[in-house]
């Protein structure tokens, strides 16, 4: 028997594999295919203090190995989530969730925040400072060391829940920025956000786009994740959430190497509907295949000797 | 929904740009003429979004427009080729209220979503006229399927190379009482400035996902924001802020 737990910032997962947010609502359209009670936990939709829109379509592109999106953080405000979504995503998932936090300034982030902080459903907050598709907030905050130490500082003193700050990969140096966020209280990271990009049209010759550029994921982005989370693991004592281009138990296995505590998968839920319950599903056959037997015990395991 | 593993039975050309595929797989999913089904496209990292044409417990039919490489490659599958799908998406067409003379408008691959609607109201002894719109001759399809119905069949080409020389606004000048259309975005657009009566109109947008969760394919109503995917592909008429 192989032990899948692992513990994320004081709370139990019964596997590390936890849907990333943007890409499973609120878990309803996920419980029409399966029991979504299998998972670890999931991140719920970014979430604003205002009803959001997003950007205008087509805000859908597709890449080699992954797929570029312009969503741009649609969703129906806080009060809407924490009296709509939360009580009917209650009926279909029983674990404690994750809620990403975002917005357009320092105010706002906290007030969102505060409200998530009183719902019991919410395990943790994941704030939100690296989407690269809203303009004048979101990725702003996660691109420079004092706006990330700023509004972590601020959102920590606003919850009693455990905080992860989740980072964009679109910086020069990824690891400044999660040291930033560590000592302003984040008491654990999640890393990667979507890679900015673009796709042209050879027909129209214009971007693909409306928005002009999207944010890259899925398998392509898989390899870079794998490096900025080992990077950031050297870097921190925190735990990290690590993500991008997951699709595999195998993909689940190198990514807690490099130093994941749990691992969240995208743009593959999107794909294939079952893709985590067929990563958890296979993830303790991959364990006896390369050895293990307490995944805990392997985080960080490609640091060691 | 459903996700299941569909077989290529047949896959014939219709035009020089469209095909019809003939799948073997459990259709059980598929309830209402209008819904669509994801298709993985071997090499693509996104599914393919296909209105189903026609449906039987184990009998599924497309009709795909070669106009990217995840069609052309579709298209140029051979039978025997196994296919993953997400069968029963959409809401599909309303046809419980229909009236007497109701007017189906296709245009260009807008055409074959029809066919399963024409085929529920003409079962239903409903007189069903069906206006296909195509760019020229050459490009005409399932003429022959929609007349086999007993559907009045008129065809309108831009060019007037067959039929009428005209579009799909053109065919709002035939006696009818409700409308349904599928087509560019452009052409229904234009049906749903021009028709004053009860409409629905089935709509194309890029997806992620199929299935409501990824709010990629988000087209803005007078109700609000609304996923074409789970909360469409059919909207009624005068809602659409085009
Ligand atoms: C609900 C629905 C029903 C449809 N029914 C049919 C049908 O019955 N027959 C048919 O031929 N076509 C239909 N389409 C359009 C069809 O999905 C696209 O032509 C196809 O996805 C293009 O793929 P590609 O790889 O050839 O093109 P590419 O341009 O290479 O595709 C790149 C990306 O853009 C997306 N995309 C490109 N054009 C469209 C489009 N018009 N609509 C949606 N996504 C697009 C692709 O899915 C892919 O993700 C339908 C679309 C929708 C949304
Ligand atoms: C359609 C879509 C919407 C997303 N929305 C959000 C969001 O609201 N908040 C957020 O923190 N990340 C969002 N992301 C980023 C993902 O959570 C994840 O970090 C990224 O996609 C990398 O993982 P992947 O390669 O497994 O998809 C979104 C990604 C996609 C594809
Ligand atoms: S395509 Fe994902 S919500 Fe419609």
């Amino acid at each position: 028997m192989v032990n899948t737990t692992v513990n994320l910032c004081g709370i139990d997962l019964t596997n590390p594999v936890i849907p990333a947010s943007g890409t499973f609502g609120y878990g309803l359209e996920f419980a029409k295919f399966y029991d979504i009670n299998c998972l670890g936990s999931f991140s719920c939709k970014g979430t604003t203090l205002e009803p959001r829109i997003g950007n205008p379509a087509p805000r859908i592109a597709e890449g080699n190995a992954g797929m570029l999106n312009s969503v741009g953080l649609q969703n129906p405000g806080i009060d809407h989530v924490v009296s709509h979504e939360l009580p009917k995503m209650a009926e279909v998932f029983h674990k404690p969730i994750l809620a990403n936090v975002c917005g357009f300034s320092v105010e706002e982030y906290v007030q969102v925040a505060e409200k998530f902080d009183a719902c019991e459903q919410v395990g943790w907050l994941e704030l939100n400072i690296s989407c690269p598709n809203v303009h004048g907030g979101g990725m702003g905050f996660g691109t420079s060391c004092e706006s990330a130490a700023e509004v972590t500082a601020a959102v920590k003193a606003a919850t009693t829940k455990p905080l992860i700050v989740k980072l964009t990969p679109n910086v020069t140096d990824i690891v400044s920025i999660a040291k930033a966020c560590e000592e302003a209280g984040a008491d654990g990271l999640s890393l990667i956000n979507t890679v900015m990009a673009m796709r042209i049209d050879l027909n129209t010759r214009k971007p693909v786009l409306k928005n002009l550029t999207g944010g890259l994921s899925g398998p392509a982005v898989f390899p870079l994740a794998v490096r900025m989370v080992w990077q950031v693991y050297e870097a921190v004592s925190i735990p990290i959430l690590g993500l991008g281009g997951v699709s595999s138990a195998e993909d689940v296995i190198e990514m807690m190497l490099a130093g994941a505590t749990a691992v969240g998968v995208g743009a593959a839920n999107l794909k294939n509907p079952f893709a985590c319950k067929n990563i958890i599903e296979q993830l303790p056959a991959a364990m006896e295949k390369y050895g293990i037997t307490d995944l805990q015990s392997i985080i960080g395991g490609a640091h060691h000797g | 929904m459903l996700q299941s593993t569909f077989t290529i039975i047949q896959s014939k050309a219709l035009t020089a740009s469209v095909q019809e595929l003939k799948l073997k797989g459990d259709c059980s999913a598929i309830t209402v003429p209008g819904q669509f089904v994801q298709v993985e496209v071997p090499g693509k990292f996104l599914r393919r979004p296909f209105s189903v044409v026609d449906w039987e417990e184990n009998l599924l039919t497309l009709c795909v427009r070669r106009s990217g490489r995840g069609t052309d490659i579709l298209c140029n599958l051979d039978a025997g080729t196994e296919l993953n799908l997400l069968t029963g998406l959409g809401n599909g067409f309303t046809t419980r209220h229909v009236t007497p003379l109701p007017l189906l408008v296709g245009g260009g691959s807008g055409v074959g979503a029809l066919y399963a609607l024409a085929k529920n109201l003409t079962n239903r002894g409903k007189v069903v006229s069906a206006a296909l719109c195509f760019r020229t001759a050459a490009d005409v399809y399932y003429v022959n399927q929609f007349a086999e119905l007993d559907a009045q069949v008129y065809i309108y080409t831009e060019d007037g190379s067959i039929g009428e020389k005209g579009n799909a606004l053109d065919a709002l000048e035939l006696t009818h009482s409700q409308l349904f259309a599928c087509g560019p975005l452009a052409m229904l657009a234009a049906l749903d400035a021009n028709e004053e009566l009860d409409a629905q109109f089935s709509l194309e947008a890029r997806m992620g996902c199929g299935f409501g969760a990824c709010m990629g394919c988000t087209i803005e109503t007078t109700e609000g924001p609304k996923r074409v995917c789970a909360d469409g592909p059919v909207f009624p008429g005068g809602v659409i802020q085009w």
